[in-house]
């Protein structure tokens, strides 16, 4: 049985670096397009969020426009992260050993990796990400299609848009956050970014951030049970 | 009788206010106005309303609106409920005083109160989109429109209507532009029994008590005068018959003010927000400051191309 947290497509070329396939191209057109999405849904939804980001408007052709895109956009996020769920939803399950990762933040923070867990292709906080997103995409097109005055006005009350309007915004701030840690984490992490842009990673990242899943590639082999020790 | 307004004069008049005399601008700030116009008011006597919609009448013809033929829906309302295009509409409601045993028959001009606290200014997310005059008018502009129908969640009334042809809210306008050169709202003008007066909210209070007086006289123990203070009282005002059960005349709020939910949106979750992701980036930068680059060592390629059984270098 393959490990459960190694993804179709992933795979290791030996070599000067050691290369490491990360995603296929329908994951990473997959992923951009949601993440387009993403920036276009916060810059469009910010604009009527506070009237000092009014002002965004002018990306989307102006206020009506803004308005009458920002839910059609939501419907493409909304298809295109559940087609992102389902590639990678198997490779986030929690395991014991986030818990130990998540109680050791300190040292993810201050890059004192030696004296984490090994990781599988995600770590906690990326799962944390994963899951968040996921549970945050579902309240946003609930709440949003209740907003939706120009198709859905007729189906709830006015106390229900009430809720539904200030849930959404609530929850679009919350999102909005997780996407900085995500965006930044991308950033910090030196050799991340080509996982998303060129598909691949080289091994010393590997052996650096997800040791356990560069294992499993390696040895063609994998569960859930696989003794981690601390790495020296 | 209340004496009514002149009629106009045909010369034309300037306007007696306008964009100056602005009190509330919404998702935007106004200066404090030079003057303060007198607060104006427009009261609807239900007890002296007949039902015969001269007013809604009035309504459509001087804002120049047509109201789609509809179906009857076995009432007498008609329109059912307000539309972008009836701003006004009378509410029947059949009602056992249980009392006397009478059957009364209320009948409610339905329409925007004026509020003088503004629940659909203060939802409103586009800049100047709804204003609030110093006399008392809240007026939609139109031009600044955006459609999104925040203010109808923010009304505590039920209101505004989103039109389906050109996506913008519509209420109604108190007449502003009647007003601005001397004249009443068209229904007051329309109405054969007097059940809509105009004037100064002071000279409109001292009306109303004169006919709350009349209405006690002939048993209506409970009439009064409906200004809601929730909403720091409005611009449009009712004398009811039964002033201690405003819902009987269908469904008028007991005591309206704008909804906690609406207050906690526009209030702390707004700045809360805001500061909440400034926050998040600002985190982001100071630890890449503190801490630097997180970067791959040659050493860990080393260890990768051993682990992968590349060609050693
Ligand atoms: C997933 C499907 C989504 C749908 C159907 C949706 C729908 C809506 C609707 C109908 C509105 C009211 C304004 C308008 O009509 O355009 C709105 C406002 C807003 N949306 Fe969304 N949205 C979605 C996703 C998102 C996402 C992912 C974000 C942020 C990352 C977001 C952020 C916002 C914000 C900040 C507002 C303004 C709230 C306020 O004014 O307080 N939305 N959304
Ligand atoms: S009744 Fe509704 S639409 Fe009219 S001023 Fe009050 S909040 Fe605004």
């Amino acid at each position: 049985m393959t490990a459960y947290d190694v993804e179709p497509g992933d795979a290791v070329h030996p070599g000067d670096p050691v290369q490491v396939d990360r995603y296929t191209v329908g994951a990473r057109i997959n992923h951009w397009i949601t993440a387009v999405s993403l920036v276009l849904l916060a810059l469009s939804g910010l604009a009527l969020f506070h009237p000092d980001l009014f002002f965004l408007t002018v990306l989307f052709g102006g206020g009506q426009n803004t308005r009458a895109i920002h839910p059609w956009i939501g419907v493409l996020l909304f298809f295109s992260f559940a087609g992102l769920f389902i590639r990678f939803w198997r490779a986030n399950l929690w395991e014991h050993t986030d818990n130990v990762w998540l109680a050791k933040l300190r040292d993810v923070l201050t890059g004192h990796e030696e004296r984490l867990p090994e990781v599988g292709k995600y770590n906690a906080g990326q799962k944390v990400v994963f899951w968040s997103m996921s549970v945050l995409i579902i309240v946003l097109i609930t709440s949003g299609i209740v907003i939706w005055d120009q198709y859905f006005s007729e189906y709830t009350s006015l106390e229900q848009k009430r809720i539904a309007v200030l849930t959404h915004s609530i929850t679009a701030i919350i999102a909005i956050c997780v996407w900085i840690v995500h965006v930044y984490a991308a950033i910090w992490v030196r050799g991340t970014i080509g996982a998303m842009t060129r598909g691949q990673v080289t091994g010393g990242w590997a052996w650096r951030h997800h040791r356990k899943w560069l294992r499993e590639l390696v040895t063609g082999k994998g569960d859930r049970n696989t003794t981690v020790t601390p790495a020296k | 009788m209340f004496p009514p307004l002149p009629n106009p004069t045909v010369q034309p008049t300037p306007a007696v206010f306008g964009e100056q005399d602005l009190i509330r601008r919404s998702a935007s700030s106004v200066p404090a106005p030079a003057r303060q116009l007198t607060p104006m008011a427009k009261l609807i006597d239900v007890s002296k309303c007949i039902g015969c919609k001269a007013c809604q009448a009035a309504c459509l013809e001087w804002n120049d609106l047509r109201q789609e033929v509809g179906s009857n829906v076995g009432v007498y309302d008609n329109p059912s409920d307000l539309t972008p295009d009836s701003l006004t509409v009378m509410r029947f409601t059949e009602w056992v005083n249980p009392e006397t045993q009478n059957l009364e028959w209320l009948i409610r001009k339905d329409g925007c109160m004026h509020c003088a606290d503004p629940g659909c200014l203060k939802a409103c997310p586009a800049p100047g989109a709804i204003v609030q005059y110093s006399n008392g008018i809240v007026d939609f502009v139109h031009e600044n429109c955006i459609g999104c129908g925040y203010c109808i969640k923010g009304c505590p009334f039920n209101i505004p209507r989103i039109s389906k042809v050109d996506n913008k809210a519509y209420k109604c306008t108190l007449c502003s532009d009647r007003v601005a050169v001397g004249q009443g709202p068209a229904c007051q003008k329309a109405c054969p029994t007097q059940a809509i007066v105009f004037g100064t909210k002071d000279d409109m209070k001292k009306w109303a008590d004169a006919r709350i007086t009349d209405l006690k006289s002939r048993g209506y123990k409970n009439a009064g005068l409906y200004d809601p203070p929730g909403v720091d009282g409005t611009h449009v005002m009712y004398v009811l018959q039964h002033a201690d059960q405003p819902q009987i005349y269908a469904g008028l709020p007991a005591n309206p003010r704008i909804s906690l939910i609406v207050e906690v949106w526009k209030g702390v979750t707004k700045y809360a927000g805001l500061a909440a992701m400034a926050g998040m980036a600002i985190f982001g930068a100071l630890h890449y400051l503190v801490t630097g680059p997180n970067n791959v060592s040659p050493d860990e390629e080393e260890k990768a191309k051993h682990l992968a059984g590349g060609p050693a270098s």
